[in-house]
């Protein structure tokens, strides 16, 4: 039934062979799969609709450019410490090779993009975690950077958000990267003092020691819908307690039924209802309360 | 009319009867205009009658009406921009409590309150208005956020009472109730609380430790409910009437008493008659509650607070007694 379809055009010839070489012949990423609703359709379609797939309305994985593009401003993203790379503290065993392989495959340093913007015309401070890039995983650079665009945030007086994707701590730089917590968190609260506004935008993964500190502290808590965030994986409370999770377990539908979330927001509405919130928080206007 | 409240049926019977004289002239050539005219300043006087002298079960029962605008009602038509946040970040979301962010005139504000449903299915969902530790928690989360952005609270106060249940018990009842007071007591933000329908106990006053307290004329402020009270007092839950009025439960005792602001008039028969009225006649009282607190400095808003609930209670001394020595 498929060949008498295709008898009509010429791609025929082009469409359906079978060979392994050929296969690879074929560019990757022209077609992506909806691993929920497993309909394949035309990435650039896809991206049109800002990744959400149009048959289920599933969020696939956005990378911190196309998330740049479709958040802020456009024109108005200005990178900070662009440059920094890991080291290799520890020295383990093939670290360098694979943060290299990653900067090749992804075109970027390390797994958060951070820099000055505006969204509505508003100034922010936004951190943009990438999971193409070791996972998302936060070591030293990491820790650093989002710290560097706190300070940032805390110097221009703006509001600060962050896009959070994440697998947790890297475990190649061990315990300096459980300090990475520590580290964001003492700036996020010295910010906080201060006045400042912190928005927490979960997108899927969000787990582990990204949870367990800057992403569950906003003044606003926000997540994609159907996110994974937690803080210990699926399978090994699993194995702990012998008992089988919910189907929606540690989902971002899960966890606002929970208390943990303000809002599940879809990436359609998400820079609208974010500006909404950035307005309500504007420094002191014209008016004031005798005026009204 | 659906909802139409017991005492109010002499003023319903004699609409009927002018409405049914009207559709017969109209029919018929007869002219009962006189008639009608007559019956009409009848009306007038029953109205008057019954509606200035408003026993204070009639006023629980339009407090309780199943149609009395909530305070989803009233945030839609007081604010723009409402921006609902949800959660405790410790346990859940009880959705008996409602709270977020918007704007009133333009100026950022903090709002919350008691949800009750409208419906069957939305009672049950917002568990009649009858909040858990959660629901607490999560007032005071959004109350220490509107402090941090130095922006007013205002809350809603419509509630039975906190809801008395096992799970709402493991999780301190008591304690998320008694925390909001003490947190609610050093905001350095004006707080305004409006009882819009009834204010049950320590449930409704969780959200009623304001620099203002204002209430609207048929909503009723209590320690109990009046079925409560007959049953605990005489043991018969039917009295509840004669606890009504033995109770001073009304906005106008309670502005007797000193524990109200202001008392916020209602349309003739209860809020649900004119939401948009209501509407105005809060938004109106708001704005003059907010002008006068937005004068005062942080410490002062603290001080005016302690300083009203210091006031509250009545007591004397006796000259002869000579003490335990």
């Amino acid at each position: 039934m498929l060949k008498e379809l295709f008898t009509k055009t010429k791609k025929k010839k082009y469409a359906t062979i079978p060979s392994e070489t050929a296969k690879q012949d074929v560019p990757e990423g022209i077609m992506t799969k909806c691993p929920n609703c497993k309909k394949i359709m035309y990435t650039k379609e896809l991206v049109k609709t800002l990744k959400v797939c149009f048959h289920c309305g599933y969020h696939h994985q956005m990378n911190s450019k196309e998330r740049i593009q479709s958040f802020v401003d456009s024109g108005s993203f200005q990178e900070l410490n662009k440059g920094m790379v890991s080291g290799n503290p520890l020295n383990f065993p093939v670290y360098e090779e694979k943060l290299e392989k990653d900067r090749k495959k992804t075109h970027l340093n390390e797994a958060v993009v951070t820099g000055v913007a505006e969204i509505g015309g508003m100034g922010v401070v936004v951190a943009i975690m990438d999971a193409s890039f070791r996972m998302g995983s936060m070591g030293s650079v990491v820790g650093e950077k989002i710290t560097l665009a706190i300070e940032k945030a805390d110097e221009l007086k703006v509001p600060f958000i962050i896009f959070t994707a994440s697998g947790g701590a890297r475990m190649q730089e061990g315990v300096l990267s459980l300090m990475q917590m520590a580290k964001t968190s003492v700036a996020l609260k010295r910010f906080s003092d201060h006045g400042g506004l912190i928005i927490s935008i979960m997108t899927h993964p969000t787990t582990g020691g990204v949870s367990a500190s800057f992403a569950s502290l906003g003044d606003y808590n926000f997540a994609e819908p159907g996110a994974l965030i937690g803080f210990a994986g699926r399978r090994i409370i699993e194995q702990t307690i012998r008992e089988d999770l919910p189907e929606d377990f540690q989902t971002a539908e899960f966890l606002l039924k929970h208390g943990q979330l303000d809002a599940v927001i879809t990436r359609q509405e998400l820079r609208d209802r974010i500006i909404s919130i950035l307005e309500i928080h504007q420094p002191g206007g014209s008016i004031s309360w005798q005026e009204i | 009319m659906a909802g139409d409240l017991e005492f109010e049926k002499p003023v319903i019977e004699l609409k009927k009867k002018i409405n049914e004289l009207r559709e017969y002239t109209k029919n018929t050539e007869m002219d009962l205009s006189s008639e009608i005219e007559k019956l009409e300043a009848r009306l007038e006087k029953v109205e008057k009658e019954i509606y200035e002298n408003i026993k204070p079960w009639d006023r629980v029962s339009i407090a309780r009406h199943p149609e009395r605008p909530t305070t989803l009602d009233y945030i839609s038509l007081l604010f723009t921009d409402f921006f609902e946040c949800h959660g405790d970040r410790l346990f859940g979301d009880d959705e008996a409590i409602v709270g977020g962010i918007a704007k009133f005139h333009g100026l950022p504000i903090t709002v919350i309150g008691h949800q009750r449903g409208k419906d069957t299915k939305e009672n049950i969902r917002r568990n009649f208005g009858m909040p858990h530790p959660e629901g607490y928690r999560k007032a005071l989360r959004l109350m220490k956020q509107a402090e941090k952005f130095k922006r007013p609270i205002i809350c809603f106060i419509d509630t039975k009472g906190a809801y008395p249940g096992k799970a709402a018990e493991e999780r301190g009842q008591s304690e998320a109730i008694a925390r909001n007071l003490f947190e609610m007591a050093g905001l350095k933000v004006p707080v305004i609380c409006i009882v819009i329908g009834e204010g049950g106990s320590g449930g409704a006053l969780a959200l009623g430790v304001g620099n203002h307290v204002h209430m609207l004329e048929n909503s009723t402020y209590s320690v109990i409910s009046p079925e409560g009270a007959a049953s605990i007092l005489w043991r018969d839950a039917s009295l509840a009437k004669k606890a009504a009025e033995s109770m001073k439960i009304t906005a106008p005792d309670l502005k007797e008493l000193g524990i109200i602001d202001e008392i916020i008039s209602e349309a003739r028969g209860g809020a649900h008659r004119d939401v948009n009225q209501q509407a105005g006649e809060i938004n109106r009282v708001l704005k003059a509650s907010l002008k006068e607190l937005s004068c005062l400095s942080e410490e002062e808003l603290v001080d005016h607070r302690y300083k009203k609930y210091k006031l509250i209670g009545e007591y004397t001394s006796l000259n002869e007694y000579i003490g335990v020595n």
